[in-house]
């Protein structure tokens, strides 16, 4: 910045609270539209003088008020002076550990429950579903091969990166389901345990699933429980964040990698989720969410072939039946919607059972 | 770019009477060849590569890439047993579908010949062998010779060999094509594809160059890779070659075959390579007998998109023979 050396006022090595007093000062005149004509020829005047006329001359005037934005002539009720402009999010899909747009391109308003826009969210398609369940399948050799305590470790890590967003998931939790913020702080914190509970069962399945059977020959003969793959799950839309957590985190726990359709009405949960799935060690495709029309997505994944199970607890019964139909054509494992559900209750292993598969070992017994 | 290479097809500037008469003047013949614009190469693979293919074309264009392929199994582990394994798959690729053709041939060492011509009898799936100890070339000729006799009297009707780069890179452009027509001779009746090993010519211009030599060498095909060395068949390797083949057809009226082999695993690949020899050779080469695949997952890939256009549900790798 270069301003002429005989003027005493600008020119002095500007401070950094100048500085930004003219950049407020100048957003302000910017935003102002056709300038205000009073009490301004002289600022014109001295910004004629100036090199940089535009970039703050006016403001770094003693004395002077700040300018129209303050002395509120003629300015928009949402002028600059009120704050900054509000950093928006563009949500997307959540898919092979990064971040993509939907494939089509689409997208969908969320709003909250007075009808209030809230976002934008990513309308994913039939193709977006087949890339995640490509990446959810590259992803399960690894997370399955994972030694059980490792998933243990890398779950409690996920909860420790939900935790440190509680105020972000209470706050959307509020908007979407106009609860108050107490309720809404009660449930993340459960969802939060939620998590934290799941983290405790890898390497504890085994044991309670598992035995060391007892057969008429010189054998060990033992059976283990094994994740079965890629599981989809259509999130509860009830309960766009304890719902969520309690579906998901048990398939992944067990060792299969998920694709999940997170309810149409609420997502963004889904999508601060998926935040903090990216921030915390759970290796990228190991969870993936989509966000769009239940109904428009659900029928390809039950129909995938390369879709090991489907969760269809946020599916309506009319359409679950349907969906179990063409999962039919493949071996899925199926779990059914179970009419209403307490999300805030005891889980016990009823989520993690369904996507296990019991593997026997003989092994002769030495002399 | 492509005017510029349509000018090589001109028969009175490309060919001299004996282009072969010595190493001089092949080397005037090969790098007399317009330098390639790779840029333009590039770009002209890449826009090719966004052609969209649906429905009925990509059925049909699926099953003319399945008749195309060369399965191809170059393990140093293969057993008899994978040998014949690969053969009853060439014939019948998804034993649930008798719709789908039979792949062109089964490509395997030259010492496993014998397993897959007994496993193919009568079944018009052609028995290829790499010959000339594959991959790398380096071996006395001698060698390369009764390797390649061995292969054809087993019951190879194609052999792919391989060129000796050390020597097209060193300039001894006539050691190349020597010892190419010395292997075209111990082929007797079966086909040759010379690859070039794309991946170690460093250049385009190479690759020009290198595609004219085994053309001119007699060549029945001309393939980029043998599948060991990164990077193998690109989109814009196999223009170049398709390119050759074009200009050399157009001066000689024989029409030399092409085949890229290694990388190709995807079913959106192999559609990207039949539009490139749709566009840039013509469809002229849309046959087996001129254009082939050389690839092993990639028959899944496309049993599993035929599996998806005719069911329309997503198919799974599960449900399809491993390799």
């Amino acid at each position: 910045m270069s301003t002429p050396p005989d003027n005493p006022g600008p020119s002095s090595a500007a401070s950094g609270e100048e500085e930004r007093e003219r950049a407020a000062a100048s957003d302000a005149a910017a935003g102002s539209g056709p300038r205000v004509p009073s009490g301004r020829p002289e600022v014109h005047a001295e910004a004629a003088e100036l090199a940089e006329p535009l970039d703050g001359a006016e403001a770094a005037r003693p004395g002077e008020p700040a300018g129209p934005a303050r002395s509120g002539a003629g300015v928009p009720a949402e002028a600059p002076a009120a704050g900054r402009i509000p950093v928006r999010k563009t949500y997307k899909l959540y898919m092979g550990g990064a971040f993509p747009r939907s494939e089509s391109g689409r997208c969908y308003p969320v709003t909250g429950s007075g009808g209030a826009h809230l976002a934008n969210a990513a309308l994913a398609s039939r193709k977006d579903a087949r890339d995640a369940v490509v990446a959810a399948r590259s992803a399960f050799s690894g997370w399955s091969g994972r030694t059980a305590y490792n998933r243990g470790q890398i779950l409690y890590r996920v909860a420790e990166m939900m935790e440190g967003r509680s105020a972000q998931f209470a706050a959307e939790i509020a908007e979407t389901d106009g609860i108050g913020a107490e309720r809404a702080d009660e449930l993340v914190a459960a969802a939060v345990d939620r998590w934290v509970y799941y983290a405790g069962w890898p390497d504890k399945i085994g044991q309670v699933l598992g035995a060391a059977n007892a057969v008429s020959g010189p054998y060990f003969n033992l059976s283990q429980p094994e994740p079965s793959g890629v599981v989809a799950i259509l999130a509860p839309p009830a309960a766009p964040l304890l719902g969520l957590v309690s579906v998901v985190a048990p398939v992944i726990a067990t060792g299969n990698t998920a694709v999940v359709v997170a309810g149409e009405r609420a997502p963004l949960p889904a999508l601060t989720l998926a935040e903090a799935l990216a921030t915390s060690d759970l290796p990228g495709g190991v969870v993936n969410i989509l966000t769009g029309t239940t109904g428009e997505i659900a029928p390809h994944l039950a129909s995938h072939a390369d879709v090991n199970g489907l969760d269809l607890t946020g599916a309506d019964p009319e359409t679950a039946a349907e969906l179990e139909r063409s999962a039919a054509q493949t071996l899925k494992r199926v779990l059914r919607p179970g009419g209403r559900e307490d999300w805030l209750a005891d889980p016990g292993i009823s989520r993690m059972t369904p996507f296990l598969e019991t593997k026997t070992v003989w092994h002769p017994i030495g002399v | 770019m492509t005017r510029e290479t349509r000018e090589v097809a001109v028969p009175e500037t490309v060919l001299p009477p004996d282009p072969a008469a010595s190493n001089t003047s092949l080397r005037a013949l090969l790098h007399g060849l317009p330098g390639v614009d790779e840029v333009g190469a590039k770009e002209r693979a890449a826009d090719l590569a966004t052609r969209s293919i649906k429905t009925g074309a990509k059925a049909r264009a699926i099953d003319l890439a399945i008749r195309m392929i060369d399965l191809t199994t170059l393990e140093g582990a293969d057993t008899p047993g994978k040998v014949r394994a690969l053969s009853a798959k060439a014939v019948r690729p998804d034993p649930d579908d008798p719709t789908v053709p039979s792949v062109a041939a089964v490509c395997v060492y030259s010492d496993r010949v014998a397993a897959a011509a007994e496993a193919l009898a009568g079944s018009g799936v052609k028995v290829a062998s790499v010959a000339t100890s594959f991959p790398s070339g380096r071996a006395p000729l001698e060698a390369k010779l009764a390797d390649t006799r061995l292969a054809v009297a087993d019951g190879a009707a194609e052999i792919d060999m391989v060129i000796d780069r050390g020597a097209f890179l060193a300039g001894d452009y006539r050691a190349v094509y020597d010892e190419i027509t010395a292997i075209k001779e111990a082929c007797g009746d079966a086909h040759l594809k010379v690859i070039l090993e794309t991946g170690e010519l460093a250049t385009y211009d190479n690759v020009r160059r290198a595609s004219w030599l085994a053309i001119l060498a007699g060549a029945d095909f001309v393939k980029t890779s043998t599948g060991k060395v990164a990077p193998s068949a690109t989109l814009p390797v196999t223009l170049i070659m398709l390119e050759a083949v074009r200009d050399h057809y157009a001066a000689t009226g024989r029409r030399v075959g092409v085949k890229p082999a290694g990388g190709i695993r995807t079913a959106k690949d192999a559609l990207k390579n039949l539009v490139l020899v749709n566009e840039v050779a013509g469809d002229g080469w849309l046959d087996p007998d001129h254009f082939r695949l050389g690839a092993s997952s990639l028959l899944n890939d496309l049993l599993m998109q035929r599996t998806r256009l005719s069911t329309g549900t997503y198919p799974g790798p599960d449900y399809y023979t491993l390799d």
